[in-house]
């Protein structure tokens, strides 16, 4: 019988778990259902109580290493303490989110225990066997893949499962404190760095993203390049729709070219082959083109339209749901205003 | 005072982004169609790695850069060939097989090996670089995994820059979720980087740098061992091209306006 143990992490209060932890929560107790399998939780926290509380009813053990140590996403601690999970609980199958903190060390962690690992997983299926669904090259191929090896951990992206919401009463799960032996600490996590709040244009719960190409740039059919006017459009655009700013690695290289640029754009905006592939229900490409690299970007977008001044853009190959040919300039002025008088009149 | 830094940068070759890839799966497990004759360049994250890494040794003298690479040695020649003429580096190839899809673990262990098996390399020198993710397995654990088999217990992943420091430490940015950094400060080497994009644009082709790789470049490629890769258990039940192909419908006729206010309705619908 599998034996399942879902890792979890606290998000900057220190204390509540964050929403990806969640997901794999859920991931966590469908997979034990199916399988009839043993199913615990374990958490790393400053603080765990809260953290414990967030998941009654889902497992009746957690396993939790907390205190000031743990506060830190740092690979040496981490590490440390999900390694000390795992051979507390002895799992079979490891659960765990995709976010930034448990992708640096969950490798490690697999090695250290003698385990497997695969990540970026988006689905985990299989009637006899577990199968585990997660792509290959950058979101262009699919592939269903299994192991007999275990313990196997599977990295679960965010947005694939419901966050877990117990609900109704339930017993406190038994929650064991895990103590963890650190090596000494050579990193020290000083904080995060961000764009100032008016400048922050990556909104992973944005309900739409906006994707900016690199025509946005370049000379229009009036014979001008119009890139301060771009910005303006841009910038009034995210703040009256609450978007998310993608690019494509066209736009973003001009900077390090010496070409006219969007200044608030950075690589951390880049969407596609060498960017991000974010999850947003909606997206909106505008001046961009189809072509393979740049679509891999949209694979986990839900609906797409574009608006673009090449009638034969890839993009009218079947990769958006309704293509605009129109200029962008004109069409995203034209948005504005209207979003203007909607809030006008709101 | 300069730090001296032993850089070993771990970077594969991967299709050229534009090209169409096509599953195939023959007894050995799946691959891509006619991968070997496919154009192929080096990872791009990993070479941001590489070109960082050129750079930290051109500000450090006394510092060394060996560029550490599985893959078939005619196409790791072949990619070579520019790769070599950007930056100085040391090759050290490793035949083996190629493509996103031999298991993470087996790798590591091959790279491990041979990190480990450099002449003259100080591992309290040694800063282990390469991209976050590849863009063939794109599973963001081949470095990770490589850096725990050599004990190095500081590891940082998504890496856009590093400061170093005269005393030898260094302040490094990862991203993190949201379009943030978390900024770290680390003691020294050694130490795992896995580079996002980094800040350097790629250097233009210098014809003198190409000529002193090649001279050690091709000798090496001679000398290059040839490995397997264990599958550690890891069976492929399906691998496919998305099936998914829209309707999409082509608009040329509608004025801005009139656009404008198809997308405002579409936003807010739910």
């Amino acid at each position: 019988m599998e034996r399942i143990l879902v890792l979890t992490h606290a998000d900057d209060s220190g204390a509540a778990l964050t929403k990806g932890s969640l997901e794999a929560v859920t991931a966590g107790v469908d997979l034990a259902a199916r399988l009839g399998a043993e199913l615990a939780i374990g958490i790393v926290a400053k603080h765990a109580s809260h953290a414990a509380a967030q998941v009654a009813g889902a497992a009746p053990r957690v396993l939790a290493v907390q205190g000031e140590a743990f506060a830190q996403a740092r690979f040496a601690s981490d590490a440390a303490a999900c390694t000390e999970i795992c051979r507390a609980a002895q799992p079979t199958m490891v659960l765990a989110p995709e976010s930034s903190r448990f992708a640096r060390v969950m490798a490690a962690v697999a090695h250290r225990v003698g385990g497997v690992i695969d990540t970026h997983i988006t689905a985990i299926g299989g009637a006899e066997a577990v199968e585990a669904t997660r792509w290959f090259y950058r979101q262009r191929i699919e592939a269903v893949i299994t192991r007999d090896k275990r313990p196997w951990f599977l990295l679960l992206d965010a947005g694939t499962h419901a966050a877990f919401a117990g609900e109704g009463p339930h017993a406190q799960p038994d929650e064991i404190a895990i103590a963890v032996e650190l090596p000494e600490m050579r990193t020290q996590v000083t904080g995060l760095r961000a764009p100032k709040l008016d400048q922050q244009t990556i909104r992973p719960d944005a309900k739409l993203l906006f994707v900016a190409g690199a025509g946005w740039t370049k000379k229009q059919p009036d014979g001008n390049v119009r890139v301060e006017e771009a910005g303006e459009i841009i910038l009034k655009f995210l703040a009256a729709s609450g978007a998310s700013l993608g690019s494509s690695k066209s736009l973003v290289d001009q900077g390090g070219e010496g070409q006219s640029i969007l200044p608030f754009l950075t690589h951390l905006n880049q969407v596609g082959q060498t960017g991000s592939t974010p999850r947003h229900a909606k997206g909106l490409a505008t001046c961009c083109h189809g072509e393979e690299p740049h679509v891999v970007g949209w694979r986990f977008i839900g609906e797409r339209r574009a608006v673009s001044l090449d009638a034969n853009c890839g993009w009218t190959r079947g990769k958006a749901d309704v293509v605009y040919v129109a200029d962008a300039f004109a069409v995203m002025a034209k948005v504005n205003e209207l979003l203007d008088k909607a809030a006008s009149r709101s | 005072m300069p730090t001296t830094l032993h850089i070993v940068v771990c970077a594969g070759i991967v299709p050229d982004p534009l090209q169409t890839l096509e599953p195939t799966t023959d007894p050995n497990g799946p691959g891509i169609k006619n991968e070997m004759v496919l154009p192929a360049v080096l990872d791009p994250w990993a070479a941001s790695a590489l070109y960082e890494a050129a750079n930290f040794a051109a500000k450090n003298p006394g510092s060394k850069v060996w560029l550490v690479s599985l893959g078939p040695k005619a196409k790791l020649q072949q990619v070579m060939m520019t790769v070599a003429q950007k930056v100085g580096f040391e090759l050290v190839p490793v035949d083996g097989p190629i493509g996103g899809f031999p298991d993470a673990h087996a790798t590591a262990a091959v790279l491990a090996d041979t990190i480990a098996a450099l002449p003259g390399l100080e591992r309290t020198k040694l800063l282990l670089f390469g991209g976050w993710e590849s863009a063939t397995r794109g599973a963001g654990v081949t470095l990770q995994l490589v850096g725990e088999r050599l004990g190095i217990v500081n590891q940082f992943q998504g890496v856009d820059q590093i400061d170093l420091r005269e005393d030898g430490s260094f302040e490094v940015l990862e991203r993190v979720e949201g379009g943030k950094h978390q900024v770290s400060v680390c003691a020294g080497a050694p130490a795992v980087l896995g580079w996002a994009t980094g800040n350097l644009p790629e250097p233009r082709n210098n014809p003198q740098v190409g000529m002193a790789n090649m001279r050690t470049i091709m000798p090496a490629l001679q000398k290059a061992k040839s490995v397997a890769l264990e599958a550690n258990g890891l069976k492929y039940v399906a691998v496919n091209l998305p099936s998914q192909q829209r309707v999409t419908r082509v608009e040329k006729n509608l004025s801005a306006e009139e656009i404008a206010r198809e997308i405002v309705e579409w936003m807010g619908a739910e």
